[in-house]
């Protein structure tokens, strides 16, 4: 168990190190979801009173777009100087590289989260109506729920020709439930009509089914050639 | 086995005649939709062999995970193929009755929407399938089934939160049902089943023989025997 914490921790450091002194992913992702900020803002009137309706479905479907950027470049470091094969081969087992790539991505893009939301509320003038604390595990769930599938499918579309559209074409039909999750319960909360705690145990159920499915099965498509 | 294809084959023929003849005349008029109901007779029955179809994927993609047997990669390929075309049925037909009896072509409501997610999850299976090198394709397939089948419960659930406008299912769902339009609709079901397991039949042959073909022809490039 110690030798799982402790691959789990040196790949995790490792990678996280790497992304602090480029920068790549993290700077492109907030970028990014700055342009779909602010794209919307074009497509829909930000000051209007329906603004709190649908600022849920807006800052998560720019988050999802945002992931997606940095869960494209999850495994690319480990394909040059066959780095993932050399795992491959060593005894360390697979799910401790698992875990340690979705961690990874998830304090990204948990990053990425906490410097954005500001901007949003500033963006589209949003005051949080209901109990404000329940955005955190509505984040942190939703945050894993799209990171934990989306660095399982990136692993299975490097197997794939034209990869960076594979993973969006397998994340989205499958994040589904989650993103339906995350919108409505961002909507309850900031708009302060009824109670998210359905919404964030669908969310939670989500997590735990899939994040069992992943641990499961990724030795499988780590080893598939 | 190659004999009993063709006799199969005539009696799906002969079953699905049989199945329109009764769908369109002797089953009775629906007193409130009139004869735009009949669509019933194909929708409902497109559903289930869907559905059916679906499920049949999702064990044959467990079992090549546990067996690696390239026969259940092969039904686990065929169910998918010949479910996504029954699928597209069902979401075809249920707008073209919605329309007239609804007053619009779609709505949000739980089954509308858990079918039309479970069409998108295996179209993806099936662009992955086109996507990926042949070798690896059967593993990474069964793994998207697996994670499709897990989907579709939590996709219910969500949906299930909002009011549903679908009719309730006829059977085991408390909706009442003339029994003569119980019996058109299970003949139906019964001609379609067996359309889709022609097919199924069909395509299985088709795809064992291309994959003989694809390894005589890779062994014979090893050996550098000429064409």
């Amino acid at each position: 168990m110690s030798s799982i914490s402790s691959i789990t921790w040196a790949t995790l450091t490792k990678d996280i190190r790497l992304e602090w002194r480029s920068k790549d992913a993290l700077n492109s992702m907030l970028f990014f979801s700055l342009l779909v900020v602010v794209i919307f803002s074009f497509s829909f009137d930000p000051n209007a009173e329906e603004s709190r309706e649908i600022a849920g479905g807006l800052i998560w479907v720019a988050f999802l777009f945002a992931a997606v950027v940095a869960l494209n470049q999850t495994w690319a470091r480990e394909l040059r100087n066959q780095v993932l094969d050399a795992y491959r081969v060593s005894p360390a087992p697979a799910t401790a590289l698992f875990v340690a790539k979705a961690l990874g991505n998830f304090i990204l893009v948990s990053v990425l989260e906490a410097l954005m939301a500001p901007l949003f509320m500033i963006f589209y003038n949003l005051r949080v109506l209901g109990p404000a604390w329940q955005l955190i595990p509505v984040a942190i769930l939703g945050t894993w729920a799209l990171v934990v599938n989306g660095t399982f499918f990136a692993a299975m579309s490097l197997r794939t020709r034209s990869r960076e559209i594979m993973l969006p074409l397998l994340l989205f039909p499958i994040s589904i439930p989650a993103v339906q999750s995350m919108v409505e319960a961002t909507r309850i909360i900031l708009s302060g009509d009824g109670a998210a705690r359905f919404w964030i145990v669908l969310l939670l159920t989500y997590d735990v089914v899939f994040t069992t499915a992943c641990l499961a099965l990724f030795e499988t498509v780590l080893q598939a050639e | 086995m190659k004999r009993s294809f063709p006799i199969f084959a005539v009696i799906t023929a002969i079953l699905l005649a049989y199945a329109f003849y009764e769908a369109i005349w002797v089953a009775p008029m629906e007193r409130t939709m009139g004869d735009v109901q009949r669509i019933f007779y194909y929708h409902v029955p497109s559903a289930w062999t869907a559905f059916l179809l679906f499920f049949v994927n999702l064990v044959a993609s467990v079992i090549y995970l546990v067996r690696r047997n390239p026969r259940a990669d092969a039904v686990a390929l065929v169910s998918a193929e010949v479910g996504v075309v029954f699928c597209t049925i069902v979401l075809v037909t249920g707008p073209i009755w919605a329309r007239p009896v609804w007053g619009i072509w779609w709505t949000w409501d739980i089954r509308l929407t858990t079918t039309l997610v479970l069409w998108l999850i295996y179209v993806s299976y099936l662009v992955l399938r086109r996507f990926s090198d042949s070798s690896q394709t059967p593993k990474l397939a069964a793994v998207l089934a697996i994670f499709g089948a897990l989907d579709v419960p939590l996709v219910y659930f969500s949906i299930w939160f909002f009011r549903t406008q679908h009719p309730q299912p006829v059977i085991g769902g408390g909706g009442s049902i003339d029994q003569r339009m119980l019996h058109v609709l299970l003949i139906n079901w019964l001609a379609f089943s067996c359309l889709a397991l022609a097919i199924c039949w069909a395509r299985y042959r088709l795809e064992l023989l291309q994959r003989e073909v694809e390894e005589v022809e890779s062994l014979e490039s090893l050996r550098g025997v000429p064409q």
